[in-house]
């Protein structure tokens, strides 16, 4: 799993990423109340604009950690946004988006950076 | 002052608590050049019985509309409000408390907008309401702009039944951020343009039922055109009473119905402040603008309710809101919802067959004038005449005896071209010698 | 992602029944049902002249709705007895201090009320011809002469519904300007204190929002505003007062950046009750300003409007004023409704009509009673209060912004709850068992925690002294570690704190049977 300093984690599976927030984020925003997903065919670019998370008091944009085409929008947390909070990084996953380059994932964090990151917040 | 409660004494002593010597030690940080060293130039502090002369004189020179024969509509109704309304709307704990955002000392507003939600919601036929607009107009063109954004089109066809004022204020809002209002001429009927008009850019139809000629139709099969498309439906209504008769926007395919509120509780007040009424689909509801209520439960399990899905509004998302409103017209909704508790939908139903009796009798007698035309066939309790004469000249002449006729078009829309067009509204204030009074001058006037 | 935690708990902990709690249906405050749940669907409460049910629907075959709207009928007295029964659940200015930073919670003159309620002003209509209604058109102008010589602009659009009305009006009044000299600009500045409806409204308007630095002391950052303006911006918007409670010092200097930029200066005058009579916005070179009548002026909130956001405009900027306005004709007052001739450059229509109407009236009521020397004195008391609050206050509680005075309301952060347990959330939910209604909390956005205190001048200083007694009371408490005082709280109010995690994620917005 690799992170960026935006709070994404993502799990490469061949040239699939399963993207979602961290639990940190998770911890952060409070409950959940309402996520809103791209719709599969999608193309989304790095560091670009690509779902929104809500809780009753904020509504914060996910950035797409890594560039390609949405395949998959995770229905479950669309139907129960708790998930997010639940399990944000296994069940409460996101989008998956197949991606171009998977080179591009070396310029993530792993966890041992994203820790030592979080540290310095 | 009367209406300033410290002393001269308390202001020393809380001066001393501060630490500075006088009050312009607390406005160091304004330039000194702009400190502005006495009172402006106007009058000086007034008792309360001068003041209530002044506004006084000021309200007698206006003519009241109950004052006398009295016709006009054209998005402003005049009727009766039941007094127990006005009383309720000046209790301190509506009238002077703010918006409800503590909701456990806020329950009285909170439950009074969820209630005027679902009777909104119900009137309209849609299932979700929010907790009103500005005004019917404003609404509209905020409809326009939620359309733009669900359906991620540019282009808004506007019916020429649409009223004029409606228009414009949708273009206002709308062709700044890109988003094209094609207003179509304005016609008693023009469902066949409104259905040739919608292309596959189109974003929203805006239909006014009845409208501003007072013309009733049945949009069902503008909704099946709009829908075909990939458009929106968008049913304006600017007299609220009609709910209690006609079929409503939702049952007749629209999408978004927004409404002029003013009807129901509000009196006429010269043209503010209104309540504009808003109810959608439910699948459209993040895309909604202004407040919403909905219930919940405080922490004993017990019910309540709250302002929710906020995150739509401007406090939070800021440029991306739906809509820059915060402050709505809660007051104005809290009159709507008394008014329809009192009438109920079986009080309203009779209240709107009334309305239309005394519209058609209105209608008999005006038709009966030699050179009065009747242009609406189907109407609620407004319709539009074709004089043999400027109607403005008609209407102003009228006015110098008494009568207030109505609303010439040309003051709604004076390029349209139908300066001779005259919109009559009765209403259940308008009783049969106020209908003789203005068939009788009328007929004089134009035989003149 | 951006991360906009702004930690408030939004879900309410459920907790058990205990004899403190749950006065709703003893006492004096009884439970009261939903209209739908004791109306009958077949009653009405009003009685009408003539008969309906004779009425001749032959025209509108097909147009008739089947059955009447699902909706119950109360008769009078249950009518009253709802609505005053729900009333008793809010709390109100009239109760006790409503200290809401930015909102203006002052005492609101009854009188205004009468004089909105003349039949001369009440029953008229928008549209009946304008010699009959020379008198509301007199109010108008004599309103407009009012804001006018009150900011030192020469001009003013009065139809504005609402504050957020009345910056879109001005907005669009600096787009006009610059598409009259074939200048297309792209971006609005605000800082990142601004109210929401600032970059909101920017974005409606069709504007890219950028932000403004802001400095260690609370103020507009000049050398970031310096860095961006440039050609592209159009306009700047700062709120005068801040939404800090403080006068941005360097004003002239703000101004002058921007006119040298060749952008506007917007400000968002909701906190002009802060310098009303005594500071006038045109010495500050400002372009336009809205001014909310239900604050400065106030006109009742009404539990969330309406209000009236008119705009005054400079000279530059009038001749794209909204119609419609009120001039002097030969035969007395005219309304401009058509643009053209000198309305030809008019930006278009706001909406339907006029304006608030009932709203002029109040706020002319207001203003009259005052006069130019009450006025002032407004300015003063608002602005004595809240720094006697600050004064008395802030051995205890944390400032952010230092010693210096502030304006109209008081600002405090949360640094001084450090490791007691105690949010600011629990601290404002507290302070409505002891009377009052919670300050402004988390805004401005860019204070951490932020509590924000507006007594308004018509808090005697007694209530002043009650007010921070308790406040003082339960900071004693809050660091005495009493934390049961504010986990829970409120403890006397009609309801404890609500789920709206649960109601935004269900979302019921309308009762089903």
């Amino acid at each position: 799993m690799r992170f960026t300093k935006d709070h994404e984690w993502v799990e490469l599976d061949g040239d699939t990423a399963t993207v979602g927030i961290t639990a940190y984020a998770a911890e952060q925003l409070g409950d959940v109340v309402f996520v809103e997903l791209p719709t599969p065919g999608a193309k989304v670019q790095a560091g670009g604009e690509m779902a929104v998370v809500e809780s009753v008091k904020a509504a914060s944009d996910v950035y797409a950690p890594l560039s390609g085409e949405v395949t998959a929008a995770n229905a479950e947390v669309s139907e129960n946004p708790q998930t997010v909070n639940d399990a944000p990084e296994a069940s409460g996953w996101l989008v998956k988006i197949k991606i171009a380059d998977p080179a591009q994932i070396d310029q993530l964090m792993d966890r041992a950076a994203y820790e030592a990151f979080l540290g310095t917040l | 002052m009367r209406y300033l409660p410290l002393s001269d004494t308390d202001r020393s002593e809380m001066l001393a608590t501060i630490g500075v010597d006088s009050v312009e030690d607390l406005f160091v940080d304004v330039p000194a050049t702009a400190r502005l060293p006495g009172p402006v130039d106007l009058p000086r502090q007034a008792s309360e019985a001068a003041v209530e002369r002044t506004l006084g004189a000021w309200a007698s020179r206006n003519r009241a509309a109950g004052a006398g024969p009295f016709f006009l509509g054209a998005g402003a109704y005049r009727h009766h409000i039941p007094a127990s309304v006005d009383h309720l709307i000046q209790r301190s704990e509506f009238l002077t408390s703010y918006t409800p955002y503590q909701p456990e000392i806020a329950q009285g507003t909170l439950q009074v907008l969820f209630e005027f939600q679902t009777q909104v919601s119900e009137l309209t036929g849609l299932p979700v309401a929010n907790a009103s607009m500005w005004d019917g107009s404003t609404a509209c063109a905020e409809a326009v702009m939620m359309a733009a954004r669900v359906t991620r089109r540019r282009k808004a066809v506007l019916s020429g039944g649409l009223h004029p004022h409606y228009a414009a204020s949708a273009y206002t809002l709308a062709h700044t951020s890109g988003v094209e209002t094609r207003k179509l001429a304005a016609a008693v009927d023009d469902e066949a343009a409104v259905i040739a008009a919608i292309d596959s850019d189109t974003a929203c139809v805006v239909v006014q039922s009845p409208n501003i000629f007072g013309a009733v139709t049945d949009v069902s099969e503008i909704a099946r055109a709009a829908h075909a498309a990939g458009a929106l439906l968008i049913v304006v209504t600017t007299e609220a009473v009609s709910f209690g008769l006609l079929r409503s926007p939702g049952e007749m395919g629209a999408d978004i119905a927004v409404a002029e509120g003013q009807s129901i509780g509000n009196g006429l007040t010269f043209g503010g402040p209104y309540v504009g009424l808003f109810a959608c689909r439910n699948e459209l509801v993040r895309q909604m603008p202004g407040r919403l209520c909905g219930e919940t439960v405080d922490a004993h399990g017990r019910r309540g309710f709250v302002l929710t899905l906020s995150t739509r509004e401007q406090h939070i998302r800021r440029d991306k809101a739906t809509s820059n409103i915060c402050t709505n017209s809660g007051l104005c909704a809290l009159a709507f919802s008394i008014h329809m508790t009192l009438l109920g939908g079986a009080g309203l139903a009779r209240l709107a067959r009334i309305n239309h009796a005394r519209a058609r009798s209105a209608r008999d007698a005006l038709a009966a004038i030699p050179g009065v035309e009747v242009l609406t066939p189907k109407f609620f309790n407004e319709f539009a005449i074709r004089l043999p004469k400027p109607a403005e000249v008609v209407v102003e002449a009228l006015a110098k005896r008494d009568v207030l006729a109505g609303v010439p078009f040309s003051r709604l829309d004076p390029g349209a071209g139908l300066d001779d067009v005259l919109l009559v509204c009765a209403t259940e204030t308008t009783l049969p010698e106020d209908i003789e009074a203005l068939a009788g001058a009328l007929a004089e006037e134009i035989a003149r | 992602m951006t991360m906009q935690s702004i930690g408030r708990p939004t879900r309410a902990e459920i907790q058990p029944e205990d004899g403190a709690q749950g006065r709703v249906g003893r006492g004096l405050l009884q439970d009261e049902p939903l209209i739908f749940e004791r109306g009958r669907f077949d009653l009405t409460g009003v009685d009408f002249d003539g008969t309906a049910e004779d009425a001749d629907l032959s025209d509108l075959e097909g147009l008739v709705r089947a059955a009447p709207p699902a909706l119950p009928g109360l008769s009078e007295p249950e009518t009253l007895r709802h609505y005053v029964r729900l009333s008793q659940r809010n709390h109100a200015i009239d109760l006790a201090l409503y200290p809401l930073g930015s909102c203006t919670m002052k005492h609101n003159p009854r009188l205004n009320e009468k004089m909105a309620r003349l039949p001369g002003f009440a029953d008229l209509h928008p549209l009946q011809p304008v010699s009959t209604v020379q008198g509301a058109l007199a109010v108008m102008d004599t309103l407009a002469h009012w804001l006018k010589t009150l900011t030192g602009m020469p001009a003013v659009a009065l139809s504005p519904k609402a504050g957020a009305h009345g910056e879109l009006c001005g907005i669009l009044a600096i787009r006009a300007a610059h598409e009259a000299r074939g200048d297309a600009r792209t971006t609005i500045l605000t800082p990142t204190s601004a109210h929401g409806t600032n970059p909101a409204t920017a974005a409606v308007a069709g504007y890219q929002v950028q932000e403004i630095a802001q400095t260690a002391d609370g103020r507009v950052d000049l050398s970031d505003l310096a860095a961006k303006l440039g050609p592209h911006v159009a306009a700047i918007m700062v709120t005068n007062p801040n939404t800090c409670g403080l006068f941005e010092r360097d004003i002239l200097e703000i101004a002058r950046l921007t006119h040298e930029a060749g952008a506007y200066f917007y400000a968002d005058g909701a906190n002009f009750n802060a310098i009303v009579g005594r500071v006038r916005p045109a010495d500050l070179g400002i372009d336009a300003m809205h001014i909310n009548l239900h604050k400065t002026f106030s006109t009742p909130h009404g539990g969330g409007g309406p209000g009236a956001g008119p705009v005054v405009l400079s000279a530059d900027l009038a001749r794209f004023a909204p119609l419609p306005w009120v001039t002097h004709g030969p035969a007395g007052f005219e309304l401009i409704e058509r643009a053209e001739g000198d309305a030809a450059a008019a930006l278009g229509r706001l909406c339907a009509f006029q304006g608030q109407m009932g709203m002029y009236v109040r706020a002319l009521t207001y203003m009259l009673s005052h006069g130019a020397d009450g006025l002032r004195q407004v300015a003063e008391d608002a602005v004595l209060n809240a720094n006697y609050v600050k004064a008395r206050l802030s051995g205890v509680m944390s400032a952010p912004f230092g010693d210096g005075p502030c304006m109209h309301e008081a600002l405090f952060d949360e640094t001084w709850l450090e490791g007691t347990g105690v949010t600011t959330l629990d601290f404002a939910k507290a302070m409505i068992d002891e009377g009052f209604h919670p300050m402004t909390m988390y805004f401005p956005l860019v204070v951490k925690g932020a509590m924000l205190i507006e007594p308004t001048e018509t808090e005697p200083k007694r209530e002043l002294d009650r007010f921070c007694d308790a406040l003082l009371d339960l900071a004693a408490a809050a660091k005495a570690g009493d934390v049961d005082r504010f986990k829970g709280a409120p403890f006397a109010a009609p309801l404890s704190r609500l789920d709206e995690t649960a109601a935004a994620r269900k979302p019921r917005l309308r009762w089903t049977p």
